[in-house]
């Protein structure tokens, strides 16, 4: 993919920031989408972390992809995260392929693309670049900071860097170390965009050709991990895709196979490989209780920020437990936290789709929040 | 804020006062953790098993945790908070006297309430009728009623001193009026209340 992101809402961050690979990188965009108004007293700001194979697009139309944000369900006015009342912003997290920093932009130092040139970066590195973003727009004070996945782990790093930034905190369907398992799936996904002859050793930008075949199926074996067992048998079950009977051959002939090959290619228009390569490093290298030797409470010691940790019970790719940890290493250093875990079929993707205990949820934790630090009278 | 709250919690709230660090286990609803937190500034949180009643919780911005005392309470560090509270649910545990060690481990001071078994309403149903006692504390059959372990006030304050756990107060509801018990008193508390509340540590 080679979308044009040259006119998207940049800001160029003039500090260098050393990454935790050791490199030091400066002068580097971090493209941003806000949406709604930041009220006078700025207390009505949200930060949303995206997820993997997200972008500062959150709702409305996308105006790259021209589909829909990836959390409209959640985000707009009048949703849960409502932007009538609240200024959301969200940035593309280095890496990514969105606008902001990653291997798909210009090397200033050899005028050719990074490819994988470009440093390996971390959850924490990400975190610390949007940090410069909140500077930027004036605001000292979050209301909150929310996301799901890898949007999630933002939300830990971004609590344990900065606790005094932000009012509250929604840590939603993730973990605070990167699982086995889940290092192994993200492994599949790099193994089988590097398998493809057309990735070049990531420089496929010097040729005519791209790596969309690994890329699909990277996004179909992902795509899988985001539902569930019994939501796939429920939507799919063995049903074909537009024929009578079994046809034989290798075709797409159940729906299931269909629906997975057309969210594969679909994916490798908007997303690039190597970009792909680097983000689920950086989820893989996310050990927030490694950060603090061991001891997962002392990453959010002396923390104020009211946390509401949300777990979905079909997800096993983040499992129910897992967010559980978060919530007892917060409550072994007596943090103000909330946790909750929805009943969902739908896997870890619920927290993307339209669920409503969750949206009421997420939409009441922020309305209480923001009366509380708003002072308002309470009915 | 006006809110309706049974008799129960106003006593528990007036003994708990302010600015306190409060751990309501099976808060259920949150009624009393929103009375001490938005009425009477204290530090709350919740314990709930319940998730309908969790979301309640957060809806009304009160920090709860989805989870079952008798596994969750093991996370909470010693002493950790001013008070704990178990509003009239000691006897619905598996292991009730493993969630009063807890209890008694996390909070400088616990307040405990327990729907006395020898209330004489209670005694006389299963006197004269000869059945496991219904009443207004009491309202479910015995094969669907969630308390396992019924206690009397009696059988309460003889296990604390059994376990050489202290009683710093013993009240008890008696027609929606509160009284303390002594030792002079205790047969017929036992016998008059509906409900014990006690101040432990």
């Amino acid at each position: 993919m080679n979308k044009e992101t040259k006119n998207l809402k940049k800001l160029i961050i003039n500090h260098s920031l050393e990454l935790d690979c050791g490199r030091t990188i400066k002068n580097f965009p971090v493209a941003y989408e806000t949406y709604g108004t930041l009220n006078k007293n700025k207390s009505n700001a949200i930060l949303a972390f995206h997820a993997l194979t997200g972008d500062q697009f959150v709702t409305s139309i996308n105006p790259i992809t021209k589909r829909e944000g990836w959390w409209t369900t959640a985000v707009g006015p009048g949703k849960a995260i409502d932007t009538n009342k609240y200024f959301v912003i969200c940035a593309n997290v280095l890496g990514g392929c969105m606008g902001s920093f990653g291997p798909k932009e210009i090397n200033p130092e050899t005028n050719e693309l990074f490819g994988t040139t470009f440093p390996v970066i971390t959850i924490r590195d990400m975190v610390k670049a949007q940090i410069y973003l909140l500077d930027h727009l004036g605001i000292t004070q979050l209301l909150s900071v929310v996301g799901g996945s890898m949007g999630g782990m933002q939300v830990l790093q971004f609590a344990s860097l900065y606790s005094n930034r932000t009012f509250s905190a929604i840590p939603i369907a993730c973990s605070a170390s990167h699982s086995a398992q889940n290092i192994a799936l993200n492994e599949l996904g790099r193994q089988a965009i590097m398998a493809d002859p057309n990735w070049n050793k990531g420089n496929y930008f010097k040729t005519t050709l791209s790596p969309d075949k690994g890329l699909a199926v990277a996004r179909m074996a992902a795509h899988i991990t985001y539902l569930s067992k019994k939501g796939l048998q429920e939507k799919f079950g063995r049903k074909l895709q537009d024929k009578g009977s079994l046809k034989f051959s290798f075709d797409a002939d159940f729906q299931i196979e269909s629906y997975l090959r057309y969210q594969g290619s679909n994916f490798v228009d908007r997303f690039d490989a190597n970009s792909y390569l680097y983000i689920t490093r950086a989820m893989d290298y996310f050990d927030l209780e490694k950060q603090f030797n061991g001891n997962l409470s002392l990453a959010f010691k002396n923390t104020k920020s009211k946390f509401c940790v949300i777990s979905f019970s079909s997800d096993w790719l983040y499992p129910t437990i897992e967010n559980k940890e978060i919530v007892i290493a917060l409550n072994a250093c007596g943090a103000n936290v909330g946790f909750v875990e929805i009943n969902s079929d739908k896997g870890h993707d619920s927290f993307l789709l339209d669920v409503p205990e969750f949206l009421k949820t997420l939409s009441e934790f922020l309305n209480s929040t923001y009366n509380e630090i708003n002072n308002e009278k309470r009915i | 804020m006006k809110l309706i709250m049974k008799k129960e919690f106003k006593i528990i709230s007036k003994i708990i006062q302010n600015n306190k660090r409060v751990l309501d286990v099976g808060c259920g609803d949150g009624t009393l953790m929103e009375h001490l937190k938005f009425n009477q500034q204290n530090d709350v949180r919740g314990l709930e098993p319940i998730k309908d009643l969790v979301q309640k919780c957060i809806s009304r911005g009160l920090s709860v945790i989805e989870g079952d005392a008798e596994k969750e309470l093991a996370q909470f560090p010693e002493k950790s908070f001013d008070y704990v509270v178990l509003s009239q649910t000691l006897q619905a545990f598996l292991d009730p006297e493993e969630v009063l060690k807890q209890l008694l481990r996390i909070g400088k001071q616990t307040i405990v309430s327990i729907p006395n078994f020898g209330y004489w309403k209670v005694r006389f149903h299963l006197l004269f009728k000869g059945t496991m006692p219904i009443t207004k504390n009491l309202p479910n059959e015995w094969y669907n009623t969630p308390n396992l372990h019924m206690c009397t006030i009696k059988d309460f304050v003889n296990f604390c001193e059994k376990k050489n756990i202290i009683i710093d107060k013993s009240l008890c509801l008696t027609n929606e009026k509160i009284s303390e018990i002594t030792n002079n008193n205790m047969f017929y508390k036992n016998i008059l209340s509906q409900l014990g509340i006690f101040i432990i540590k």
